[in-house]
């Protein structure tokens, strides 16, 4: 693996990490659609793949890249189904607003 | 010599009529019921003549002992499936096989209308296989087996006609009752197993010898007080007779086995099988003869007023085992087992006679409804006649022979026992021959069963008998039994009359039950006791017979004492109020409303109710919006993340 150039701190990756997380948080909580709810969902995947793969590079070791594959792993398979679920809430309900689908309440 | 055929041959019997009793014909019933208990009986012959019991010489001066394979190994303890026959098992063998052959023939005839014919049979052979693991067992455990055993077919053959609650109730009485002295023979063999290591009767009989005197009597003396007790519930003595006189709710051939040839004298048997712990123990025996005593003359008081003809038996059977235990008690082990083989065959011949009575007179059993069947009944009259006798002491007859042993060593142990005994001695002549006065001689004071939709024709003089015919055998009027029933009558007959002389017990079991040196110049006991007896048939004579209405003024005059015996002394009374009603109240308030239905339904549907409550506390978080649902993850994580960093990081 090529080393990465001196001039790009450790602490910057975290730091994209962390501000990507908060992103993905914020939309999860604040946005309707659920195609977007989704999406901040997948954001929050890979700001945590960015901070494996940067640890796994500063401690030399490669448990980090493959707990990142993992992670693709499950979430290509969580997007499939995730997927599948909000096609067959649209079909039930005419609707992506995720407030809207409240049945199990109470 | 295949000691295990003797046993194996009635529960063969017992699995053929079980399984297959129900498509098979009455004949072949019969033949498997009755010829397996022969066969039985035959090869206990076979055996004992191959052991050489009938020939000279002294045969089986030590036990003759058949191991079979071993049945529970555990630890220490060795307990196998070994069967033993000594002289005390041969006495024992002879009475099962013999009289219960006899009485098993003597049941084809009785039991021919009843329903349940293959199930009775089947049961009695069960009860035959059991009784007989009962006494060739080596051991107290298959001991054990037998004596629960039997229980369970008393409690099964008491209960025969199930569809009358009075029979199923005398089932459960004697299955409860013997629940009590069981517990007493069990936990007495778990201290026999503790204290010795093992339980073949050979090696704790020979240990105990051995034990120092000072050491052993608390234990031996527990082991013997729990034996007795079990003894008590199985022979039924105070204060656990009351199950017997209600066992009488089974078949009459059923009462003449189990509850009073057979069954009843295991108790017996079982402390003559433990005598030398009882020899040891201090002042076991004492107890035992003074329990036996006291059975034997409450049993007889009451005896003297019953007006069911086997209610007046049963308490016979009471006061005789009573009998046995005084001579049991006073060391004369050898007299108690006499007296076993000797009322096998009065008393079982006293309530086959009684079956045959009852089965002549359509199912009656009230005295007070019978009378004059000397004419109708000849070979039941002549067969009670010698039965009765031989109970009452007649000179000669078997039961002179084996009472006179008991109370020649009850005087020489202890005279106001003997006193005692001389005196209920004359109220079992009494109340044996108010039984047989009132059933043969006077007037017939019953109706005529079968014969009621005529009305008038109140006594049996009027010659229907023979109008009815035979066919109407056993529903219609006063007929003699057939000869499948009277030739087992007259066997035991003539066994009542010469058995005692034929076979003197205590000289055959003297080797294992030394004879008490007889105190010289006590003749004169036995004179006394055959005195009573004959004054004892002189009373009844003069009460029932010569001026009938005697009995009824004397009842009238001594109103009180007569009610406490005409209630049996209220003891079924008491044990209700001490023990059954307590334990059934204390069941329905304490464990069923208080226990059960408060404590633990309470419990159970309190803690579905609280899971509830609760339930609908948590139901409140249950929004629906998956983006609150997705707030409270953050709030988590971030708690988490706090906690962590205030305690110094994930370190």
């Amino acid at each position: 693996m090529p080393p990465l150039p001196q001039s790009v701190p450790i602490a910057w990756y975290l730091t994209l990490s962390a501000i990507l997380f908060v992103l993905g948080v914020a939309g999860f909580l604040y946005r309707r659609n659920v195609i977007t709810v989704f999406m901040s969902i997948e954001l929050m995947l890979n700001a945590v793949n960015l901070s494996f793969v940067t640890f796994s590079y500063k401690l030399k070791e490669v448990d980090g890249h493959i707990f990142s594959f993992f992670v693709m792993v499950v979430a290509a398979a969580e997007a499939a189904v995730g997927l599948a679920i909000i096609l067959t809430v649209f079909k039930n309900r005419q609707t992506l607003e995720i407030d809207e689908v409240s049945s199990l309440r109470n | 010599m295949q000691l295990w055929l003797i046993p194996i041959l009635p529960l063969a019997g017992f699995a053929l009529n079980g399984l297959l009793g129900r498509r098979l014909p009455k004949s072949a019933i019969n033949a498997i019921a009755a010829g397996s208990v022969l066969l039985s009986f035959l090869w206990v012959l076979k055996t004992l003549g191959g052991l050489g019991v009938f020939g000279g010489g002294n045969p089986l001066e030590s036990a003759y002992v058949e191991h079979y394979f071993t049945w529970i190994q555990s630890g220490p303890l060795n307990i196998g499936i070994d069967f033993a026959v000594d002289r005390l098992t041969s006495v024992m063998l002879l009475i099962v096989t013999g009289v219960g052959f006899l009485i098993h023939v003597y049941a084809i005839g009785y039991m021919a209308h009843e329903g349940g014919y293959y199930r009775f049979f089947a049961y009695l052979n069960l009860f035959m296989f059991f009784m007989l693991v009962l006494v060739l067992g080596a051991n107290f455990l298959l001991l054990f087996v037998g004596w629960e055993g039997v229980g369970l077919c008393s409690y099964l053959l008491i209960g025969f006609y199930f569809l009358e609650k009075f029979a199923t109730d005398a089932g459960n009485k004697a299955f409860i009752v013997n629940r009590i002295g069981d517990f007493g023979f069990s936990l007495a063999v778990f201290l026999i197993a503790k204290t010795f290591g093992t339980l073949d009767f050979a090696k704790v009989f020979g240990k105990v010898k051995d034990m120092p005197v000072e050491s052993a009597a608390g234990v031996l003396t527990a082991i013997s007080l729990l034996l007795l007790l079990g003894a008590t519930g199985k022979s039924a003595q105070i204060p656990l007779f009351v199950w017997l006189p209600d066992a009488m709710a089974g078949p009459t051939p059923v009462s003449a086995l189990i509850h009073a040839a057979t069954m009843v004298t295991a108790g017996v048997y079982m402390v003559a099988r433990s005598s030398q712990i009882f020899l040891h123990a201090a002042g076991a025996l004492d107890i035992v003869a003074i329990v036996g005593i006291a059975t034997a003359f409450f049993a007889a008081t009451i005896g003297l007023v019953q007006n069911d003809i086997k209610k007046v038996y049963a308490y016979s059977t009471v006061s005789q085992l009573g009998y046995m235990f005084v001579g049991l008690g006073t060391g004369a082990f050898s007299a108690g087992i006499y007296h076993v083989m000797t009322h096998a065959f009065f008393k079982a011949l006293l309530f086959l006679g009684a079956g045959s009575v009852i089965h002549a007179l359509s199912g009656e059993q009230d005295l007070r409804k019978m009378g004059g069947l000397r004419k109708y009944t000849p070979i039941t009259f002549w067969t009670l006649l010698a039965a009765s006798l031989a109970i009452a002491g007649f000179p000669f007859l078997s039961g002179y022979y084996s009472k006179d042993a008991i109370l020649a060593a009850a005087y020489s142990h202890a005279p106001w026992m003997y006193w005692v005994g001389v005196f209920t001695a004359g109220m079992t002549a009494f109340y044996v021959f108010r039984a047989f006065f009132l059933t043969f001689f006077g007037e017939y004071r019953g109706e005529l069963a079968g014969n009621g939709a005529h009305g008038g024709d109140a006594h049996g003089h009027s010659g229907h008998d023979d109008a009815h015919g035979h066919d109407d055998h056993g529903h219609g009027a006063l007929h003699e039994s057939p000869a499948v029933m009277w030739i087992p009558l007259a066997i035991l007959a003539v066994l009542s009359l010469v058995g005692g002389y034929l076979f003197n017990i205590p000289k055959w079991l003297d080797p294992m039950f030394p004879l008490v040196e007889e105190s010289p110049g006590t003749e004169w006991t036995t004179y006394v006791s055959v005195g009573f007896g004959l004054a004892g048939i002189a009373l009844a004579y003069l009460f029932y017979v010569a001026s009938p209405g005697l009995a009824d003024s004397l009842a009238s005059t001594f109103r009180s004492p007569y009610r406490w015996l005409y209630n049996k002394y209220f003891v079924d009374e008491f044990y209700d109020a001490a023990v059954v009603n307590p334990t059934v109240d204390g069941s329905r308030i304490l464990l069923w409303r208080v226990m059960d239905a408060g404590v633990i339904d309470g419990a159970v549907n309190g803690v579905g109710k609280e899971a509830r409550n609760l339930g609908s506390l948590l139901r409140l978080a249950q929004s629906g919006y998956v983006r609150n649902y997705a707030a409270w993850v953050v709030a988590g994580a971030i708690l988490v993340i706090a906690v962590m960093g205030l305690a110094g990081g994930a370190r």
